[in-house]
């Protein structure tokens, strides 16, 4: 662990600048979209990053409840606060690059309905935990994380069809991408993954830390009442 | 006792005790007669527009109810330690969760039988698709809000300041539901499209999530 961390940490860096370079100096400027069209690298990696996270909070959810272990739940926690984290950049850099391309901030399109609702239902989450007394909430949690993560088919077929009714945006799906673009594309996906993991590693540490720091605190504070009688 | 046995003598005390205190149809009735007014007064629709949103308006007022007597269905509980009491005893979780569920069904239920002539009156509504089918979509979509709203009272009650905490569990969760029924209620009183799709999308949600609470519900009452 004392090894690994720094490690992936390095590894990060050394990505996402090599993401970086790649994004906005090797790719080539999109013929109709312009230079905005570069907030893919990130948006995209950003998206996929938020997924995955959510999914780890889900596992470690059940995880959880089936082997009442705190550090399962430390994980999903720290996977639901990155992840939050994650979805918001997508919520922010989709209508930058839509502005220009679409000529609107927002559509209540399928995708971008269904990560808007995804981000409710794990901002929900983070509030409970935020709101609850502190022995019962891995467990309280843990149950809504399964509730949204049972919500999310609903939500898509929901939308589906709600949009299907009415007119929508294109997405530009036509014509051949320039492999430049797909390599500066997937360079910062690895990027992504690497610093979403690395961030939810050293937030898990934080909050094992945390919980032991505070487990001392009330051990030292009986211990103290008991020499003082 | 055996478990309906149980949940029987649940439900019939919650309506006794509502029967005789009235409080949560009370605020229920007066709150939506609000909300209609209000939503009448900054809408001010023609028939024809009105046919076009109120689905919306009518289930966001009883969305907006329904919380309020879904707040009360454990805070109930909580004077005298009987949620305590319920705990240790031998009677499984899922009759009690049930009762409730129902009894929520219920209030709400009755509410939406007073309000919806009103609604009728107000907005002058008219369905012009299959009216029997709005029937059916009140009856499940009610039931879609009160068993994951009566779940999550459950929950927010391990929570400070849990009246508050209802609503921000319960809302995310229950939006599909909410598009389920609003939708299916304007393309049944449009009649320019058909329900069909929606009302199945709302069975598919309520039977996913009655099987998903009674399945976790013994978790979160015991949650210490």
């Amino acid at each position: 662990m004392k090894i690994t961390f720094p490690i992936l940490a390095v590894l990060t860096a050394l990505l996402l600048g090599y993401g970086l370079y790649q994004a906005l100096v090797v790719a080539p400027t999109e013929q109709t979209m312009g230079d905005v069209q570069r907030i893919f690298y990130y948006h995209v990696p950003s998206a996929w990053a938020a997924g995955l996270l959510f999914f780890v909070n889900f596992i470690a959810s059940i995880v959880y409840l089936w082997r009442r272990n705190s550090k399962a739940d430390a994980v999903a926690l720290a996977a639901a606060e990155v992840g939050v984290i994650f979805c918001t950049i997508v919520l922010v850099t989709g209508p930058i690059w839509a502005r220009p391309v679409w000529g609107i901030w927002w559509t209540w399109d399928l995708r971008l309905t269904l990560t808007l609702v995804l981000w409710l239902i794990f901002v929900s989450y983070l509030v409970l935990r935020r709101f609850s007394s502190s022995g019962q909430t891995p467990v309280i949690a843990a149950v809504l994380s399964i509730f949204g993560t049972l919500d999310i088919p609903l939500v898509y077929f929901s939308i589906w069809f709600f949009r299907t009714q009415h007119p929508q945006p294109v997405m530009g799906n036509g014509g051949s991408i320039d492999p430049r673009m797909l390599h500066a594309f997937f360079v910062n996906l690895i990027a992504f993954t690497c610093l979403g993991v690395l961030i939810c590693w050293a937030r898990y540490r934080v909050e094992i830390l945390h919980r032991q720091l505070e487990e001392t605190q009330a051990l030292e504070s009986l211990l103290e009442a008991r020499g003082s009688r | 006792m055996s478990s309906t046995g149980i949940t029987r003598a649940t439900l019939v005390k919650d309506l006794q005790l509502e029967w005789r205190s009235k409080d949560a149809i009370n605020s229920m009735l007066f709150f939506s007669l609000l909300v209609v007014v209000i939503f009448s007064f900054s809408f001010d629709p023609t028939a024809e527009e009105s046919r076009r949103i109120a689905g919306g308006l009518v289930w966001v007022a009883f969305l907006f109810a329904a919380v309020v007597a879904l707040n009360q269905t454990w805070a109930r509980e909580l004077r005298n330690q009987v949620l305590d009491a319920y705990r240790v005893s031998p009677a499984p979780a899922n009759s009690l969760f049930l009762a409730k569920a129902i009894g929520n069904f219920i209030f709400v239920a009755v509410l939406e039988a007073l309000m919806t002539p009103l609604f009728i009156v107000f907005y002058n509504l008219r369905a012009i698709g299959p009216a029997y089918q709005l029937l059916l979509v009140a009856v499940l979509g009610t039931w879609a809000l009160v068993v994951n709203g009566t779940f999550f009272a459950a929950m927010s009650l391990r929570t400070r300041s849990r009246e508050i905490m209802l609503p921000l569990l319960l809302f995310p969760i229950s939006i599909p539901a909410l598009l389920a029924m609003v939708e299916a209620t304007r393309s049944i009183l449009t009649g320019e499209f058909s329900a069909k799709f929606w009302i199945v999308l709302l069975v598919a949600y309520d039977v996913v999530f009655t099987m998903a609470s009674l399945f976790l519900f013994e978790l979160v009452l015991h949650a210490e």
